[in-house]
């Protein structure tokens, strides 16, 4: 796996035929520093930056990507997610042009009340119009799972976000003062993690419960999101704790800077492979919890519906109808693997040293 | 820049640091290091000190103590008096030391290939400083930036600071080092080992480059070195630690002409002397003593060649050989003349 290293630009040492240093550097006369030795040290970076090798260099994002597109998996993944979230965004909009179906919408016609199957019309003849079938009220699935997609990713994606901004100003934190406030933090987090925390986000849900449905999604966020982050804490935490003691933050710290700003301008980016690799892992976690939760249904109330909720839904009919659970189902597991697949590809990408060798 | 030609002429003439008495002690688990037990020396305006001594002798500690960057807890300073143009540095809020680091007082490290943030380009790291003491827009600190890169050296620096750290040598990155920290024009320059992870003919380069831009901004400079060869040249002053205390303190020639301590002349011997045939180099004996449990009398006694009972039974008394040259020995004027009789 030799190319699969990272690159590093060391054209200097291969000089090309054809290619001299310039005869008459453009040094100014009575320059302050410069002495003869220099010159030819400065001569080979200019001529690498004439070939424009070490200004095109190679930085460590762009190494990552291009890593992580040598991994089959996590590009499959890559592009099941991306369709999915296209999809979710757009579909109900394509859909409702296309057959006029609406996630809500429920057939008023006496034909109603009756589970009409995949590519079936009414009355029992091939049809376009309900490519997944139809519910137990005659609602398109198709439209109802592509809107369940919405909020399934967006409960998944934004507990996510609240679980990085808790989990990492609160870990990076704790590493970084250590001492006496890091164990006092930790501990906390150890409590929390003691805590079942299902247990924690039913309570949360049923106490908090809100009337409007979309409340009780914005609740939800916060329940997941506030239960998620202790995980990341911890890795923040482990890695600030190797960072803190490097030069680069002393020299800092020998600059005047400010401990907040050492802390999250000059640490915290130096966490981020760790931390988008379990950013990506947790977003299926979470969304896993959610479809938990809305089976018990706790989760999103009707109108809107999850994937959760619509598997819920379909399971009770899952002799008769089972299209009903299928569909979902099958969209949530697909979307688990690929975001799975994608995160361990990250984390095989941002982390060279990693287990492949 | 005039604020900083101003402070420079109002700030009366002298000593701009005075380190008197300075204690820092770490807690460990096998007990209280005193890393600097007592360490008092001065430091002139366009002077350059010189420190050495052996890894673990307190060199850095010492540096990082004057600008109270000891890790807290293990570290802690127990006593002494920091005078920093006339004000006491560990005495002042930590936002006052803070607006002095980087800005009056800068530091250059020993590994360039850590001391720069992997993740920061070049060009922000730099713009950092100015905005931070100078007070600079983000353009003028990127101006400033890229003059400063000119100023060490760096070869075609308007392109090259947009960079990240990789993608510079580790000469380069000293380089980029010395231009932080001469940004804001600071006016004492604390330089721990600064070509330590260099190659040889970087090393020149460096130490020169430090030596001109001292002349040309009128800094102080104290440079932190295990090599002998390093301050020969560079320094005004030197100060030979040795488990956290001073052993000598000297003007440089005088300390090479005539050492007044028996460590001095050991570490002296030990630099290899090219002009000379040699066989095996000499080496001082045994291995730098465990801070944590030092013997009562000399720390230096176990491995000395002259040692006596009285150096395993007193701690030496610090002797004043000249009007600026002392030694903490008890056969300090002894070895003083020995050290006259042989050059």
């Amino acid at each position: 796996m030799n190319d699969d290293r990272p690159t590093i630009p060391d054209d200097r040492s291969q000089p090309e035929p054809g290619l001299t240093p310039d005869p008459a550097p453009s040094y100014r006369e009575g320059d302050l520093i410069h002495t003869a030795p220099e010159f030819a040290l400065a001569d080979a970076d200019v001529l690498a930056a004439q070939r424009g090798d070490i200004i095109a260099g190679t930085s460590l994002w762009r190494d990552a990507w291009r890593r992580l597109l040598k991994n089959r998996l996590a590009v499959f993944g890559m592009i099941v997610v991306a369709i999915i979230i296209v999809a979710s965004l757009l579909g109900p909009f394509v859909i409702k042009k296309l057959t006029g179906m609406t996630p809500d919408f429920i057939p008023s016609s006496s034909a109603g009340l009756r589970s009409i199957p995949p590519f079936r019309a009414p009355d029992g003849s091939f049809s376009w119009t309900h490519p997944m079938g139809t519910d137990n009220q005659g609602r398109d699935l198709l439209a109802r799972v592509l809107q369940g997609g919405q909020i399934s990713l967006m409960v998944g994606i934004i507990a996510t976000l609240v679980s990085l901004l808790i989990g990492v100003s609160y870990g990076a934190t704790a590493g970084y003062l250590g001492g006496r406030i890091d164990n006092l933090m930790m501990r906390a987090v150890d409590v929390l993690y003691s805590l079942p925390y299902i247990i924690i986000v039913i309570v949360l849900l049923s106490v908090f419960r809100s009337q409007t449905a979309r409340g009780q999604v914005i609740l939800l966020f916060v329940a997941l999101g506030s239960v998620s982050w202790l995980t990341m804490a911890r890795i923040v935490r482990g890695q600030v704790l190797s960072l803190k003691n490097q030069e680069f933050v002393l020299a800092a710290r020998a600059t005047g800077v400010s401990t907040p700003r050492i802390i999250f301008r000059h640490i915290v980016p130096n966490t981020l492979g760790p931390v988008i690799v379990y950013a990506t892992l947790t977003i299926p976690t979470v969304m896993l919890t959610e479809a938990f939760l809305s089976f018990l249904g706790f989760g999103v109330t009707p109108p809107l519906a999850s994937w959760g909720t619509l598997a819920t839904d379909g399971i009770q009919n899952i002799g008769i109808f089972p299209w009903q659970m299928v569909f979902p189902g099958v969209t949530m597991a697909l979307t688990l693997f690929s975001l799975n697949f994608l995160g361990d590809g990250l984390r095989d990408a941002l982390d060279p040293q990693g287990s492949r060798q | 820049m005039s604020v900083l030609q101003e402070r420079r002429m109002t700030s009366s003439n002298g000593n701009l640091l005075d380190v008197k008495n300075l204690r820092t002690y770490f807690d460990t688990e096998d007990g209280e290091v005193k890393a600097v037990d007592g360490i008092s020396f001065q430091v002139q305006r366009g002077e350059t000190l010189g420190i050495v001594g052996e890894s673990g002798s307190g060199k850095s500690v010492t540096n990082l103590s004057i600008i109270r960057l000891i890790p807290e807890p293990p570290g802690r300073i127990v006593s002494g008096e920091v005078l920093f143009d006339g004000a006491d540095i560990l005495s002042l809020r930590e936002s006052e030391v803070r607006k002095i680091r980087g800005c009056r007082i800068a530091m250059i490290f020993q590994d360039p290939m850590t001391s720069l943030n992997p993740f920061m380009k070049i060009s922000r790291q730099m713009m950092e400083v100015t905005q931070l003491h100078l007070g600079h827009t983000k353009s003028q600190a990127y101006e400033h930036a890229i003059k400063m890169l000119e100023t060490v050296g760096i070869p075609d620096a308007r392109a090259r600071a947009d960079n990240y750290p990789h993608e510079f040598s580790g000469g380069m990155r000293q380089r980029v080092m010395i231009a932080m920290a001469l940004s804001c024009e600071p006016e004492l320059l604390i330089a721990d080992e600064p070509t330590t992870a260099l190659d040889v003919t970087i090393q020149a380069q460096i130490l020169e480059l430090i030596k001109k831009l001292k002349i040309a901004t009128g800094a102080s400079v104290i440079l932190i070195t295990h090599d002998l060869g390093v301050v020969a040249g560079m320094t005004d002053h030197l100060l030979v630690m040795y488990a956290g205390k001073v052993f000598e303190q000297a003007p440089t020639t005088e300390l090479f002409a005539q050492p007044g301590n028996p460590y001095t002349r050991g570490l002296l011997r030990s630099v290899p002397d090219p002009l000379k045939e040699q066989g095996d180099l000499y080496q001082i004996p045994g291995l730098p003593p465990d801070v944590a449990h030092l013997p009562p009398g000399c720390p230096f006694a176990p491995r000395c060649d002259r040692a006596e009972d009285i150096c395993k039974r007193e701690f030496p008394p610090f002797v004043q050989l000249t009007s600026e040259h002392f030694s903490l020995c008890h056969f300090a004027k002894e070895v003083y003349e020995e050290s006259r009789a042989e050059a």
